[in-house]
């Protein structure tokens, strides 16, 4: 496969799990402000912090309420994160990288980018948004729908898979890092409630309030939370099952291949943290210094991959 | 069907009935239920978008991706008419590739001074760099689309020859996809030949077309400018399916004497490139120096056998509009018959005799720039008005050597449907022709190109020209 083939495909699913991700935090945004009016700019701001927009939505707006961020997420051009911007890239990707993907996996993503660029033609409404949501939501389903469904299990399916972890584990960590001081234990004493907004922010941002629930019997403790979010290999969108994910389908790829890079050693370093380590151990060394670390190292490893099968010359 | 025209149609004869080719699919279509049809042209649309068969617009404001329209009424041509095209047009192929290695070795048809000097020594097409170059199996244009229009019964011309990098393939085939989603009733009652192994026939072509001092695996490669170039859905089609990779310059470079490219596993070398980049941007050490389109280098690599590139550099002198009217003499030359396809009476205006018919008949004739392609700089006389007529008369007369002129032809029509029923509208037709040292192959069908206007006799994309299905009956 050519190396600008694996970049391409990498950053296509890069691109459309950050519009599924983005999608999700305008969802979360909208259940807050339709249910707790009085406290909802506050977390529309900091649902921007997670989209790392912050600082580019404000050239833009004064402030961060709902038909501003809503609009700056979901279809603003020049906000490269957006919902739409997203999609326009991994379908942009996607042509780059048509020889590799099935007719399948092509005509779901370009249809998504159709139906989405017509959809966002104008701003969206009270009435139209949730339709809107849950269209990213179906469609995404579709494409990865597609690729499960008609792809080899090759090369090809690991790229695509990688961009997808890499973006999925970083989205994660962005969600911990914004709310990272809900979750001290030095503000929420022992036995104390939780602010209820915060953890739904950040439970409903990862699709995982249904999840924890299940799991803890209705137990909502900000201990509980970051434990789930980082290392619970179950839920599908924690960093401990990210990384176990990216470990393996690098390990396909020196397998396929038959050689060993760094990235794979990289990977395994930063996996094997997330198995012996543990959330007690993690609060003692501080949860946002872990956080950031995790961050700084993912970047890295994106970086070593990159370098590693030639995505550029 | 609206008001008939004086142009040949080819579906229904002066008396309204259907021609022979078309007598059973009119009799289908007489069947159906026009509102049904123009649903199910809607739904071809669709396919289409779905698809992603698009190409971008040179100098349209928006930078957006369009849609060839499609017709859903198919171009019908019987099995005898194909087989006396198909003869006419492996002559003229064989003649324009026998042609070539003349003109970049001994010049025998100079010397014989059936065309003139001038004509190769000033043109800009003549490629210094291919003199006594000895290409891979001897082929110059693995891939060829002649066009051809149809003016009567039995007459059919040659417009022009596209020995450089023909495009509108991945519409032949899928016009033909569509169709078989569409109306896949039609293809039991009819006994149309097939499209569909064009690709694999083209990587067959390719291949056998290696140089000698191959890498071993024959490994074949698309060469693309990338993805804005007006033909990228084109270029990935054909990647795709021949299965092979589908690379950009910036993926390309020279190892070991070879062209290689990079890989997840490093450089891999390639055997064969089928390059949609134009001669000039090839290799920025032989030619235009801030290409960043070709791979440094190739022309050495390519001097020394190491690679075959399709189409071989410089075959654009063999479809020169001014070269095109001395065609004729050429495939007589070289072939030793009578030219089985007629050549459209062209005048020269670098001629002076010429130049001054032209200058009095303008509003008569189709006045095209030697080296234009797609329809652009070009004139259509009895389309053109007085104050258009008295700009490109200046034009002409300030650099005659760059025009060519021709009788406007009574292009034939084929029904397309509209809203109100069967309209007839002017098509022209490019089968897609493979050379390799093993032979000549053509594709039984082509492109139709229709002019979707009303009257309009200008079929290019670019110039709001749509397409049609070309069906070829086997008998």
């Amino acid at each position: 496969m050519l190396g600008k083939t694996a970049g391409g495909l990498f950053w296509m699913f890069r691109h459309l799990e950050r519009a599924e991700n983005t999608t999700r935090l305008i969802e979360t945004g909208l259940r807050i402000a339709l249910t707790r009016p009085d406290r909802s700019n506050d977390e529309w701001q900091s649902l921007l912090k997670t989209a790392a927009a912050e600082q580019l939505f404000f050239t833009k707006y004064e402030t961060a309420d709902a038909a501003n961020v809503v609009d700056f997420l979901l279809r603003d051009a020049t906000n490269p994160s957006s919902v739409q911007s997203s999609m326009a890239q991994a379908r942009q990707n996607a042509r780059m990288v048509r020889t590799a993907l099935t007719r399948e996996v092509w005509e779901a993503v370009n249809d998504t980018y159709m139906q989405l660029r017509s959809t966002l033609a104008r701003p969206a409404t009270d009435k139209n948004l949730p339709d809107t949501i849950a269209l990213v939501r179906q469609q995404s389903a579709l494409v990865r729908g597609a690729l499960h469904g008609s792809m080899l299990r090759n090369d090809v399916f690991d790229f695509a898979r990688l961009g997808t972890f890499l973006e999925r584990a970083d989205n994660t960590a962005r969600i911990l890092d914004v709310k990272y001081y809900v979750l001290l234990p030095s503000i929420s004493q022992i036995g104390s409630n939780l602010d209820n907004v915060q953890w739904e922010t950040i439970l409903r941002a990862v699709a995982g309030q249904r999840a924890y629930s299940w799991l803890t019997q209705g137990a909502v403790t900000p201990k509980g939370i970051a434990d789930f979010l980082i290392f619970d290999g179950r839920m599908p969108r924690s960093l401990k099952f990210a990384l176990g994910k990216l470990q393996s389908n690098l390990g396909y790829l020196e397998a396929e291949y038959g050689s060993t890079l760094p990235c794979h050693a990289m990977a395994a370093r930063l996996n094997a943290r997330l198995c012996t380590s543990s959330i007690d151990q993690v609060f003692e060394e501080g949860l946002h210094e872990f956080i950031l670390t995790f961050l700084q190292d993912l970047a890295a490893l994106g970086r070593q991959i990159e370098t590693d099968y030639r995505f550029i010359g | 069907m609206e008001n008939p025209t004086p142009f040949f149609d080819e579906m229904l004869g002066p008396d309204n009935g259907a021609r022979p080719p078309y007598e059973a699919y009119h009799r289908w279509f007489e069947g159906e239920d026009r509102r049904d049809l123009i649903r199910k042209s809607g739904e071809a649309e669709r396919f289409f978008r779905r698809t992603g068969i698009t190409f971008n617009v040179y100098g349209a404001a928006d930078a957006d991706e369009r849609l060839i329209p499609f017709d859903i009424v198919p171009r019908i041509i019987s099995g005898r008419e194909w087989a006396r095209l198909t003869r006419g047009i492996e002559q003229r192929v064989r003649a324009i590739n026998a042609f070539l290695h003349d003109i970049y070795h001994r010049q025998e048809i100079i010397r014989a001074g059936r065309i003139p000097i001038e004509l190769i020594a000033k043109n800009d097409a003549f490629l210094k760099a291919m003199i006594g170059l000895e290409p891979p199996g001897g082929v110059y244009t693995h891939i060829v689309g002649i066009d051809l229009v149809r003016v009567a019964e039995d007459q059919f011309y040659v417009l022009e020859d596209n020995a450089r990098t023909p495009s509108g393939v991945s519409y032949m085939l899928e016009n033909r996809e569509t169709m078989l989603q569409v109306f896949p009733e039609l293809f039991g009652r009819i006994k149309v030949r097939g499209v569909g192994d064009y690709p694999l026939a083209l990587r067959r072509s390719l291949g056998a077309s290696m140089p000698r001092h191959a890498s071993g695996d024959g490994a074949v490669a698309v060469l693309t400018p990338g993805i804005h170039n007006s033909a990228y859905f084109e270029h990935a089609f054909l990647a795709d399916h021949m299965g092979v990779e589908l690379v950009e310059g910036s993926d390309l470079r020279v190892v070991d004497g070879k062209i290689a490219m990079r890989t997840t596993r490093g450089y891999k070398p390639i055997d064969v490139l089928y390059r949609r980049v134009d001669d000039d941007f090839l290799d920025p050490l032989s030619f235009n120096p801030d290409s960043l389109l070709g791979v440094p280098g190739i022309m050495d690599v390519y001097r020394a056998g190491g690679i075959t590139i399709a189409n071989a550099p410089g075959t654009g002198i063999a479809d020169d509009k001014a070269i095109y009217s001395y065609m004729p003499e050429i495939v007589e030359f070289y072939t030793g018959e009578k030219p089985l396809l007629e050549n459209v009476p062209t005048w020269r205006c670098s001629e002076a005799d010429a130049l001054a018919y032209v200058l009095d008949h303008l509003d008569e004739l189709v006045v095209k720039e030697v080296h234009g392609s797609g329809g652009y700089g070009m004139l259509v006389g009895p389309a053109a008005s007085k104050k258009e007529l008295a700009a490109f008369r200046a034009k002409l007369k300030s650099r005659p050597a760059n025009y060519i002129a021709q009788p406007t032809l009574a292009l034939s029509t084929v029904p397309i449907l509209t809203k109100a029923g069967l309209a007839p509208r002017h098509v022209d037709l490019r089968p897609f022709v493979l050379v390799s040292p093993n032979g000549i192959e053509i594709t039984p069908g082509g492109l139709t190109r229709v002019a979707l206007k009303k009257g309009s006799l200008v079929v290019n994309s670019s110039q709001g020209g749509g397409t049609k299905d070309t069906w070829v009956l086997e008998e």
